[in-house]
């Protein structure tokens, strides 16, 4: 049964230059183009099983972030179609969904609700929340005053502990220190062992070889290698 | 295995309108929360803040227009003719003004997680009500006092009064809000455009020095088809015409009420089509 589907999806930004009215009524006026596009995401289509853990490589640019976030619904197709099954959770970026002025705890009422528990389920896993970010201390500080370690290990944990059926997750485990690491590793090796969907763009190649079944590489906006992730990694070493 | 695998595939980031929000109602409070919080932080008193900023305003009205400009003798019971129309325009300036910034000020949320992207105007719309419900009260003690006796019929208009002014800040809340994350011009123009609603509702002056000037022609109707203006003269209605002892030339209702309410509908519609039409790109624009 698929988890993720996604078919013939094209994503262009225009990159603006503007950003008033009246500097685009000059540039016009002018004659200087307003805006430029960029392709991401060139008609990508792929399935991802249920239980599938998936990594994502390819050089900054290469549309891999893009497509993460479409799967995520924080943004959507130019053409094409993305559907998800089930629960999705994803940590795009550092401080995924946190709210700056927001203490920690609030915000793992808002994020979680965000990512669909109720309220009884938040307050029943808040301890749960709050242990495994190891951030006890600070939960009543706001967020902003947090180190991106801070970040990650909440948003991390918040993320988790809304069991998601698909977990997306983009480059953010560099920011963890080791040992917070290890422990965000044993868990997703529980996801994994629970039959639950992953999806993770990562430079780390030794990291998508050891938790990923299956590799994909991207190159501008194009799918260009479809494999096991073992293979997927020589590919992409090979360039 | 949790028991959403046997979820049907969704498209995960179609939102399906305001009526999507009815399940959300957690997530509101919390982001209504979330905005009474960020607002007042730092500040020692508070929620205080919005009883000082309509008193300050309704002294500096009240003197500058009743007792020098001499309103106090040509309006019969001018204090609360002013305060009830000077709490609902208070009212609309806050819900309009705030949903136009919320998806701009909540770009953290918007560019990193998925959530219906509607729940931010209609957020900051509830913080506005929110911030009404004591200037209500001022209102209401001050108009109890003086020898208010609601009917039935004054609550109506009231309540009429309010819905339409409350619909309205929302439907031009949802245009403006999804406008301005393309231009941030927008949110100028709109503190712009506040500045003139005061004015253009008779809430410091009677409607008939309107009138006198604009003669009874399509200007006028347009005048009193403002929805701020129904709102404004259904206020006087409820809380101001029950208090008069002597005789007073009432706006026509009718009429501009229900030019007022096509209006409301139409923008409500306008705003929440294009709201969800450009809401898939507010994460790249921010």
């Amino acid at each position: 049964m698929e988890a993720v589907v996604v078919e013939a999806v094209s994503k262009q930004f225009s990159l603006r230059h503007t950003h008033s009215l009246k500097e685009k009524f000059v540039w016009l006026v002018k004659g200087r183009d307003v805006s430029s596009s960029f392709t991401a995401l060139d008609a990508v289509s792929l399935r991802i099983s249920q239980g599938e853990s998936v990594g994502l490589l390819g050089l900054n640019g290469s549309g891999k972030s893009t497509l993460l976030k479409l799967m995520s619904g924080v943004m959507r197709p130019d053409s094409g179609q993305v559907r998800v099954r089930g629960r999705v959770a994803g940590l795009i970026e550092v401080g995924a969904g946190l709210h700056p002025d927001l203490t920690g705890r609030e915000n793992v009422y808002l994020n979680g609700s965000i990512l669909g528990m109720t309220r009884d389920e938040i307050e029943q896993r808040f301890d749960d929340i709050v242990a495994f970010s190891e951030i006890e201390r600070f939960i009543d500080t706001e967020v902003k005053f947090y180190s991106s370690g801070m970040f990650l290990r909440l948003a991390f944990s918040v993320a988790v502990h809304t069991h998601p059926d698909v977990f997306l997750v983009d480059e953010i485990l560099s920011v963890g220190d080791e040992p917070f690491q290890q422990k965000c590793f044993a868990r997703i090796q529980q996801l994994r062992e629970e039959n639950r969907t992953l999806v993770i763009v990562s430079h780390d190649l030794p990291l998508v070889e050891r938790f990923c079944s299956r590799g994909l590489v991207l190159e501008q906006g194009r799918v260009v290698c479809d494999a096991s992730a073992g293979e997927a990694v020589r590919w992409f070493r090979r360039g | 295995m949790s028991a959403e695998a046997h979820a049907p595939l969704v498209d995960p980031g179609a939102g399906r309108g305001l009526a999507e929000l009815v399940g959300k109602r957690y997530l509101l409070l919390l982001l209504v929360r979330k905005e009474l919080r960020v607002r007042y932080w730092g500040s020692s008193i508070g929620l205080l803040w919005s009883y000082v900023k309509p008193a300050v305003q309704f002294l500096v009205f009240y003197f500058a227009l009743g007792v020098f400009l001499k309103l106090n003798e040509a309006i019969e019971n001018y204090p609360i003719y002013l305060f009830s129309g000077v709490v609902l325009v208070n009212f609309f300036s806050e819900a309009f003004g705030n949903a136009t910034r919320s998806i701009v000020v909540n770009a953290p949320l918007v560019k990193k997680i998925y959530l219906p992207r509607e729940l931010f105007p209609v957020a900051s719309v509830i913080v506005a009500v929110i911030h009404f419900v004591p200037q209500l009260v001022v209102l209401l003690v001050a108009v109890t006092v003086t020898g208010w006796r609601p009917q039935l019929a004054d609550v109506g208009y009231a309540i009429l009064g309010f819905g339409v002014v409350a619909a309205f800040a929302l439907g031009l809340g949802l245009l403006l809000s999804a406008a301005n994350v393309f231009f941030r011009d927008v949110e100028n123009l709109v503190d712009l455009s506040l500045l003139v609603v005061t004015w253009a509702s008779p809430v410091l002056y009677p409607w008939t020095a309107v009138r006198d000037v604009l003669g009874e022609g399509l200007l006028l109707t347009l005048y009193l088809s403002n929805p701020v203006t129904v709102g404004v003269n259904l206020f006087h209605l409820a809380f101001w015409v029950p208090g008069l002892q002597g005789q007073t030339d009432l706006p026509p209702l009718q009429g501009p009420l229900l030019l007022a309410l096509a209006l409301v509908v139409l923008v409500l519609v306008a705003g929440q089509t294009l709201f969800s039409r450009s809401a898939g790109r507010f994460a790249q624009e921010l």
